[in-house]
């Protein structure tokens, strides 16, 4: 006979101004198997728990309730002072009786007769609770961090300075990620390599910090704390530890490809080094491109190679890993063909790569049909760096001359659905500002237009930024851009002005499209491959949008910086630092534990049928052989990894034998609540 | 401002099959925030609206409930990411049996509340109590038992 111990809590008055709390107690004491009834003010409060802890002690009970509020304010608390007191925790249950009923039912006679009914449902469910023990499992204390832009790199540093061992996985020969890209940076226009290098190169040194550039996640197995990584590390075609980064063989290298880094603006060898100051300063063979791939001709890197580090023959090598923690920090990149209102326009980095050796070194680009002078904002940057293809001269990519007059156009593709997503961009307002003032500086008698639909610019200093942008002789128009046509050698731009109601023709030199930021194209296959989720757009999803903005929807996975959302690089970094706290915060301690509401298999009854393999979200049950003594093979059946489990229950009820259940919710529990039901009304 | 409770001659026995992050937060919230709607639910709390088994349902009417809500969170909403999916599906497929048992499908409600949606939730109750009041006392289920769940439900030892 179960000895169920139940307390009825008053909430001073929160409770027992419509429910009669003393009669609930003397009802319920009359059920089979309740040995002790209390009646208490504060169940919750000091002396409350204490009363409780005794009462179970007193009465050697076996399983408590506690008649109160909702399971969200103090099921943690009873449980744990359960577990003071000796008694397993998952034997106790809370009857919510204070927000699902003294609290939404006025008369007192009905809020009486349903607290006794909620009770004495809770009983009968607590019978069947079984004693439960929480799972410990170990933690490999090492992060994978997957992209190495500004958000991996921070992240990286935060934990190898934590004493934690990091791995980079970086899908580029290089790190740096997009804001290697950028000339300056708002609001203060500090040059974004000067800032961003350093941190690469305190990377590349940190004794902690293994980078793995030119490599891609193949496969994440495993859960929290103990993960198991598959990465293919592309063919470099170079030794790298022999390789001194001296640049003989990218110098020689005669043939040419359009440059990524500079989006297509400029040309790069096909062995290279994205950027100067890239790290690892390994240069890797674009073997697509490259003639010795091709149709085995040249070759003339390993001839100048001094160190004799260039290997034709090296194949891709598949490393596996162990981690206790991921950190996703893919990035975004510009929404492509966005230019189709605006006349058919392509952009040239979507223009295929092929083996372009005959063209031209560097500006100006091929015209075939496009408008050229119009780029998007990352061209913009990489036109206005100092390591770009024009060393800093804003120049326009068709011929060369300096653009007299320039028009931006804010918000492409963005705040409109039917014209790209919905989203604002965010950041879009305060680069076109940045490159109004970027232009003035550079083309001092420069006019520079800009088209917004309105100004966001909520960050510190971003106000000022813009009055500064706006005063430095940007003219801001508030209206679209309709269309872009050519006019001789110049671009038509028409538009309106909504302030003045007049329609606007601007012949421009150069117009820069402040394009939306969208996810990395293979954004939801990286998704699809971690089993985290995502967004309709792409973009991964956090735990919960204001109080788990880092977590990912799987246990052990981190979001930082712009693949989780629009962001600027102070929030990126910001993000990532939060994320390689949680990440500490995991690795403090030698075990992880784990709340045993999981799901659990009878092997004997599990019939093999597979159902519960199809529609677990968390890939948690895995197929097993069952033994004897003997080894011998006696059946398949269903294993549930209790690290995976999340706790759902969809096994549990597409199960056909039922012989996988849930621990905490199980059908025996579930039916003695519904059987308890007596619909007692009054 | 609360309602004034009137007595009925009848007072039908409702249970709600509710998944615990939005339905049972959404009624936690109905409290918080005082509202008032009709003392006949009862609510069983469940991870996932996907772990609601139709035999659950079937008990539930067997035992002599008048009408059954079952509630999750919103499509794409599911904090398993595809729980409530797996409960609209099956859902369907056991409204038909239902309705070829003969059962009035009115008597199974069927709807999404999200943990925010207080207000949604009390007009569910409220509409669905006065709604099964119309139609009266439930009793093609009543003489039914479901042998696995009578054996799983003796009297502990």
């Amino acid at each position: 006979m179960a000895k169920i111990g139940v307390f009825v809590c008053q909430c001073g008055n929160n409770i027992a101004r419509t429910v009669d709390t003393a009669d609930v107690a003397e009802k319920t004491g009359e059920l089979s198997g309740v040995a002790h009834v209390e009646d208490y003010k504060f169940m919750c409060s000091a002396p409350g728990q204490e009363m409780f802890k005794k009462a179970i002690k007193d009465n050697n009970l076996d399983g408590c309730i506690v008649s109160a509020c909702s399971p969200k304010m103090h099921e943690a608390t009873f449980r744990k002072a359960a577990e003071d007191a000796g008694l397993n925790p998952f034997k106790v249950e809370i009857a919510n009786i204070r927000e699902q009923c003294s609290w939404v039912h006025d008369d007192k006679e009905i809020a009486t007769a349903k607290s006794k009914d909620i009770t004495k449902m809770m009983v009968n469910r607590l019978k069947y609770n079984r004693p439960l023990e929480r799972y410990k499992m170990p933690v490999t204390k090492r992060a994978l961090i997957i992209g190495g832009g500004i958000a991996g790199i921070q992240a990286a540093l935060d934990l190898a300075n934590a004493q934690i061992p990091v791995s980079i996985v970086e899908r580029e020969p290089s790190l740096g990620g997009n804001m290697a890209r950028l000339s300056e940076t708002f609001p203060t226009l500090d040059c974004s390599q000067c800032i961003l290098t350093p941190r690469m190169v305190e990377v590349s040194n940190h004794p902690l910090i293994s980078i793995h550039s030119y490599a891609e996640l193949e496969k994440l197995d495993g859960y929290i704390g103990n993960f198991r990584a598959t990465i293919r590390l592309k063919a470099k075609s170079v030794i790298e530890k022999d390789c001194t980064g001296c640049g003989e063989c990218w110098e020689k290298c005669p043939f040419t490809v359009e440059n990524e880094f500079d989006m297509g603006l400029s040309k790069r060898s096909v062995i290279y080094i994205p950027f100067p100051q890239a790290v690892p300063t390994v240069p890797v063979i674009d073997r697509e491109n490259c003639p010795k791939f091709i149709k085995d001709k040249c070759g003339l890197c390993a001839k100048v190679c001094g160190q004799q580090c260039i290997d034709f023959t090296q194949q891709d090598r598949v490393i596996e890993e162990e981690f206790g923690a991921v950190i996703v920090a893919t990035g975004f990149k510009l929404m492509p063909n966005v230019y189709k209102e605006y006349g058919g326009y392509r952009p040239p980095h979507m223009t295929p790569k092929k083996l372009t050796a005959k063209i031209r070194k560097t500006l100006p680009r091929s015209t075939a049909g496009r408008l050229v002078d119009v780029i998007n904002g990352l061209e913009f940057e990489r036109l206005a760096s100092a390591s770009g293809p024009t060393g800093g001269e804003i120049r326009r990519p068709s011929d060369g001359k300096v653009p007299e007059t320039v028009v931006f156009i804010a918000c492409v593709g963005s705040r409109d659905c039917n014209k790209g997503v919905e989203y604002c961009s965010k950041i879009c307002c305060m680069y076109t500002a940045k490159h109004t003032m970027l232009y003035q500086h550079n083309v001092h008698h420069g006019k520079s237009y800009v088209f917004y639909m309105d100004i966001r610019a909520g960050g510190k200093g971003y106000e000022e930024f813009i009055n500064r942008a706006q005063s430095e002789n940007a003219n801001y128009v508030r209206g679209r851009v309709s269309r872009l046509s050519k006019k001789g050698d110049k671009i038509l731009v028409k538009g309106a002005d909504t302030f003045t109601g007049h329609a606007l023709e601007i012949e421009a030199d150069m117009v820069v499209l402040a394009t939306a930021m969208v996810p990395q194209e293979d954004a939801m296959g990286v998704a699809k491959n971690l089993g985290i989720s995502y967004d309709q757009h792409g973009f991964f999803s956090e735990q919960h949008p204001k109080l788990m903005p880092v977590d990912s929807s799987t246990g052990g996975i981190y979001l930082a910086g712009a693949c989780q959302g629009v962001k600027d690089i102070p929030e990126t970094v910001a993000q990532a630092s939060a994320a390689a706290s949680k990440v500490m915060q995991l690795f403090s301690r030698e075990e992880l534990e784990r709340e045993p509401e999981v799901a659990i298999v009878d092997e004997k009854n599990c019939m093999n049928c597979w159902d519960c393999v199809t529609v677990c979200p968390y890939n948690a049950i895995d197929r097993t052989e069952i033994t004897n003594r003997q080894g011998q093979f006696l059946k398949w059946a269903a294993k549930v990894n209790p690290g995976l489990c999340q706790g759902c229950g969809l096994c549990n009820t597409v199960c056909r034998s039922k012989s996988i259940e849930l621990e905490g919710y199980t059908d025996q529990q579930v039916y003695a609540q519904i059987t308890a039901f007596e619909g007692a009304f009054v | 401002m609360s309602k004034k409770i009137t007595r009925h001659d009848f007072e039908p026995k409702i249970m709600a099959f509710v998944c615990k992050w939005c339905t049972y937060s959404g009624a936690d919230l109905a409290g918080t925030s005082r509202m008032d709607y009709s003392p006949n639910v009862r609510m069983v709390r469940l991870p996932c609206s996907g772990r609601i088994d139709p035999q659950f349902l079937i008990k539930a009417f067997e035992q002599g409930v008048d009408g059954v809500i079952v509630s999750g969170c919103h499509p794409g909403d599911c904090h398993y990411n595809e729980g409530n999916y797996y409960a609209r599906r099956r859902n369907l497929a056991f409204r038909e049996l239902l309705d070829f048992h003969g059962i009035d499908l009115a008597r199974l409600e069927f709807s999404w509340i999200s943990a925010a949606e207080a207000i949604k939730w009390t007009k569910v109750i409220d509409v669905f109590t006065d709604k099964i009041r119309e139609l009266g006392q439930h009793r093609e289920y009543a003489d039914m038992t479901d042998p696995y769940a009578h054996y799983l439900v003796k009297e502990a030892a």
